[in-house]
């Protein structure tokens, strides 16, 4: 069941995608996202639709691992769903109490929905083409300008990093943690809210005491390879850019400005 | 009463990159009262092939029968199951929470409907049989050492009367001491309560001298599964598993080689010395002539 949650998990494979710099894969998820933001019609949604369709294709994800990142937002999605369409002013299609469903609520939810499943899937489809170092690698580099204005991009990116490394390693622990609980009769399933809020401590307990038990060590361990943040560090895989990594960036340039274009046009 | 698992087949992630087949075909008969050894290379199976017994985890194909009922069947109480079956994790950290011993050792008899006042007797003869001194029983779990954790854990599923107890690498960590100690008391808790002993381990030495079956699980499939004395014969074949048989074997074995007569089978220290002497008496060795027996 935890290991439903895809974001943030490397699905190794040999693809194009998978060997792209990660700055590119970077920028192309900002641009994605902007063009998820910009389209506002359905021929835009459509346009938006193939794009990714081509991407999922070119990555040789399995499409079953990347909609199962869509579970962890389901209920989001619905609760976002139903404020939109009850609480936009408009046209009044169906009422119940102070309930007033809308024409406009409806269609503004349906792009939210879809905006909202597009951004994950968008974003999960770096995480999976990227290893987390390759990713903080990237952002590294890419934000190392900000550093003249005394951000610790270094230590930005080696927290994130150290952070995502934590993910799969406190899942398991939740995992073993469960299983040790449930073997002492725990029940993590049944019971109202209040039960069964109560009967996370058995669980929430161990896993907040191993959590920072292992942020402990690992600090020790960085302090004994005498580690001390990203003055004169250098990196055993430098970044390169590579032909693919330009024709990519053209790639993106054009789809920004076809959804600019959609966008200014109003289509 | 009995756990039986027929045609048991696991695989980790299935359809997917990271898939794993982690065990394959099992057939295993665990009737009651037995003092049980499995032993395995790490990832060999074991911790998959034990969390099948009190169906934490679900096969991916066969079925698993206590006393004769399938535990997947839909209407089966499998939480009553995991009272029955105890399963003791190999870190006491992953079941620790309370804010004393006695109180986290009472967790287990609660949720199986207990008062707080039952439950407490219950876990303090648990804690007494596993040798914890009932002046610590006050003390916060996490101050303890290892070894003492390790005590609370198996007391914390001890205290719900199972009727099968499976300890998972029950000495990893322990010193040499601890180790002995932790190993005899879950001896006496087999004699006392006349409860099956599942022990889990990758060290030989540690089973060889209390198990009367072992179980040897190599790539997701059972070896061996025979008395010690029977699997050790096959030394050689263990050593290509990565596992190793008892020093004691090999001596015995180098002895018969040099024309000693002595059974190389023998499993544990005081049987080979016994051994050795008897062999060195008939062939009238002058080792033993003038000397201390011993």
């Amino acid at each position: 069941m935890i290991r439903d949650i895809t974001i943030g998990q490397y699905y190794p494979a040999d693809s194009p995608l998978h060997k792209l710099d990660p700055r590119t894969k970077l920028m192309g998820t900002l641009v994605f996202i902007i063009s998820v933001f910009l389209f506002n019609t359905i021929p835009g949604y459509a346009v938006a639709t193939v794009f990714l369709a081509a991407v999922i294709k070119i990555s040789k994800v399995p499409v079953k691992f990347i909609f199962k990142g869509l579970k962890a937002i389901f209920i989001i999605l619905i609760i976002t769903m139903v404020f939109n369409v009850f609480l936009t002013p408009g046209e009044v299609l169906w009422s119940f109490g102070f309930l007033k469903a809308t024409r406009e609520g409806i269609s503004l939810a349906g792009k939210m929905a879809i905006r909202l499943i597009y951004l994950v899937i968008g974003s999960s489809l770096m995480t999976l083409t990227t290893t987390p170092n390759q990713l903080t690698d990237g952002l590294e580099r890419g934000l190392r300008p900000l550093n003249k204005i005394h951000v610790p991009v270094h230590e930005i990116a080696m927290m994130m990093s150290i952070a995502l490394r934590f993910i799969p390693i406190l899942l398991e622990e939740t995992d073993k943690i469960m299983k040790a609980q449930i073997a002492r009769g725990a029940d993590f399933e049944n019971g109202n809210l209040v039960q069964k809020v109560k009967n996370m401590v058995p669980l929430l307990v161990p896993l907040f005491i191993s959590a920072f038990r292992r942020a402990n060590d690992l600090a020790m361990a960085m302090e004994a390879r005498c580690y001390h943040g990203g003055d004169q560090r250098t990196q055993m895989k430098p970044l390169h850019y590579e032909k693919r990594d330009h024709v990519t960036y053209m790639i993106l340039a054009l789809y920004l400005a076809v959804a600019i274009g959609f966008r200014v046009a109003g289509i | 009463m009995s756990i039986e698992l027929k045609n048991i087949t696991y695989t980790y992630s299935p359809g997917t990159a990271y898939e794993i087949h982690a065990l394959k075909d099992i057939n295993l008969e665990i009737p009651d009262g037995q003092f049980i050894g499995v032993i395995g290379h790490t990832g060999s199976g074991k911790s998959t092939l034990i969390q099948h017994l009190n169906a934490l985890i679900r096969p991916t194909s066969g079925s698993v029968l206590y006393n004769g009922e399938d535990v997947w069947e839909e209407k089966y109480d499998r939480r009553k199951l995991r009272s029955q079956v105890g399963l003791v994790f190999q870190y006491p950290e992953h079941q620790l929470f309370e804010s004393d011993v006695l109180s986290d050792v009472c967790f287990g008899p609660m949720n199986q409907g207990m008062s707080r006042e039952e439950a407490e007797a219950e876990a303090k003869k648990a804690l007494l049989q596993v040798g914890f001194k009932e002046k610590n029983f006050s003390k916060s779990p996490f101050e303890l050492s290892g070894g003492q954790k390790k005590r609370v854990a198996i007391a914390g599923v001890l205290a719900m009367n199972p009727k099968i107890l499976i300890l998972d690498e029950p000495t990893a960590g322990l010193d040499p001491k601890g180790r002995d100690e932790i190993l005899d008391q879950i001896s006496e808790l087999h004699k006392a309560r006349g409860i099956t002993i599942i022990l889990v381990s990758h060290s030989m030495e540690d089973v060889a001298k209390y198990v009367e079956r072992l179980i040897v699980v190599n790539r997701g499939q059972i070896a061996f599964d025979d008395t010690p004395r029977e699997v050790f014969s096959h030394y050689q074949e263990l050593e290509a598993m990565g596992l190793a048989a008892p020093q004691i074997t090999y001596i015995m074995h180098a002895l018969k080689q040099k024309g000693l007569k002595v059974d190389p089978n023998a499993t544990t220290v005081e049987e080979a010395r016994d051994d050795i002497l008897r062999a060195l008496k008939e062939a009238g060795s002058p080792l033993l002539k003038g000397g201390n027996e011993k």
